[in-house]
């Protein structure tokens, strides 16, 4: 079976098709411009392609035709800011810069679409992209404040995860500022990072909920309440629907990182991409290794085979990992234009690329 | 075919719009051709140019309305500074000029 991978990168969207040790890479789209973030919506199989213009702001592309031809349309704007009231004085810019997530809503609400954005407003479109509407629930809410960047300026969220039992329920990650969920389809949010800690801050707030950084959030399509997270201090699992979280310890050779996938079927298996440390963005010893674990976290082995072991400094972006739907397929690149599959489960692995641009995201159509 | 009368037309013309070209560099994403618009503000007059490329409007000004940081706007030979407000007045023959202003690599 031929697969359909999706890698944006800083130079342009890729489509690469194959299966095995053969893959091809056609030619770019968009090319020359930062692709951020892509969307292969499974329910109508429309491709999205969120661009970063460096002059000209965020763009949005919709594609019916499988990138045959794009339709630019409208990106997610952030509404006036108020000039009086208690968000005049809002530090963080009501401009977006990124747009960081972007997630198909449920199959009962076939035209909805999600998008987390930096600065972290989350949007909803109800008509494919023609139009977004900031949640003001959660942009409004108070506890905002407290949000700050990680590694950006300003804080934004990067995960949109969809409950496939329940459309209203959504939940979203924010780098700085926790993990919040919806049981409403939005009209109100909760925060749901308990038992996250950030050893980064002052004793007193390393266990605040509002200020976790968690780098990428992912949900067990079988079995939602099961949720992973690449932390920013270490990887954390869920198994009550984020009510609770459950710190894993760090496997070999690191817990540090922002990638992770998980296996859509089985809520034991998720894979991450190790780097050395915060301070040290790379893999640890120059080797480039994928862990996998098949016990929720127990155990975890590091695949080394196919990957470089020797001066490899690559760093895999939080979206630079993903899963097909086969459940053996995937997909990892990096900042330093790497891009391999594998086609055993995270076994071994395949090169296809070294020279790519910095890739920022890697998505099966159909996972 | 140029008629003297046409030609009188056309410097009239001149002399009473404001002219408003859009770099290549902005033309590449969305076409826009020179506009000769009525004189008003700044914002009054690059919203009219735009009226014939509208998708063209997101990559000149940010979502409040200002123009983009690396979006540089020129009134004859003198950029404009102010990127907010955009209230200064243009007079028919004034000639406006937006351009990428040169950043990154």
């Amino acid at each position: 079976m031929s697969h359909l991978l999706l890698v944006g990168s800083r130079k342009g969207l890729f489509v690469v098709r194959g299966s095995g040790t053969r893959w091809d890479i056609g030619a770019p789209h968009f090319v020359g411009e930062p692709v951020t973030q892509v969307l292969v919506d499974p329910r109508d199989s429309t491709w999205y392609a969120a661009l970063r213009l460096g002059h000209f702001g965020v763009k949005l592309h919709r594609s019916a035709d499988q990138g045959t031809s794009w339709q630019q349309i409208a990106a997610p704007a952030f509404p006036p800011k108020p000039e009086q009231g208690e968000w005049a004085d809002d530090a963080t810019p009501w401009s977006v810069d990124l747009i960081w997530g972007l997630a198909a809503g449920g199959a009962d609400e076939p035209a909805s679409l999600w998008a987390g954005c930096l600065p972290a407003g989350l949007f909803r479109s109800t008509d494919r992209g023609d139009s977004w509407a900031l949640n003001d629930a959660l942009w409004l809410d108070r506890r905002r404040r407290d949000w700050f960047g990680g590694g950006y300026d300003h804080a934004g969220i990067h995960s949109v995860l969809v409950d496939p039992r329940d459309s209203k329920h959504v939940t979203v990650a924010v780098s700085c500022g926790g993990v919040w969920q919806t049981r409403d389809g939005g009209a109100s949010w909760q925060l749901s990072a308990a038992g996250m800690k950030a050893d980064f801050m002052p004793a007193e707030r390393e266990e605040d909920q509002n200020i976790q950084d968690p780098h990428c959030m992912v949900q067990c399509a079988a079995a939602p309440d099961v949720l992973w997270v690449q932390h920013h201090c270490g990887i954390y699992r869920s198994i009550d629907g984020a009510r609770s979280w459950q710190p894993i310890a760090a496997p070999a050779p690191s817990g540090f990182g922002f990638a992770v996938a998980c296996d859509p079927a089985d809520p034991q298996r998720a894979w991450f991409v190790p780097a050395e440390a915060d301070a040290k963005r790379i893999p640890v010893d120059g080797a480039v290794v994928v862990t996998r674990t098949d016990d929720g976290g127990a155990t975890f082995r590091a695949a080394r085979t196919g990957l470089p072991q020797s001066h490899a400094y690559h760093l895999a972006y939080r979206h630079a990992l993903d899963v097909a739907a086969d459940r053996r397929t995937l997909a990892m690149a990096s900042t330093t234009g790497g891009l391999w599959t594998s086609a055993d489960a995270g076994e071994s692995w395949h090169c296809v690329s070294r020279d790519l641009p910095p890739v920022a995201v890697v998505r099966f159509a159909g996972a | 075919m140029t008629t003297h009368a046409s030609l009188a037309e056309n410097a009239t013309t001149t002399r009473c719009t404001v002219s408003v070209e859009f770099a290549r560099s902005l033309r590449r994403h969305v076409d826009c051709p020179p506009q000769s618009v009525d004189p008003g503000s700044l914002r009054e007059v690059l919203l009219a140019a735009l009226e014939t490329a509208p998708a063209l409007v997101s990559y000149v000004f940010d979502d409040q309305q200002a123009i983009r940081k690396h979006v540089a706007v020129f009134v004859n030979d003198e950029m404009v500074q102010d990127r907010v407000r955009l209230d200064r007045r243009l007079e028919g023959g004034d000639r406006v000029l937006v351009i990428q202003a040169l950043t990154g690599g």
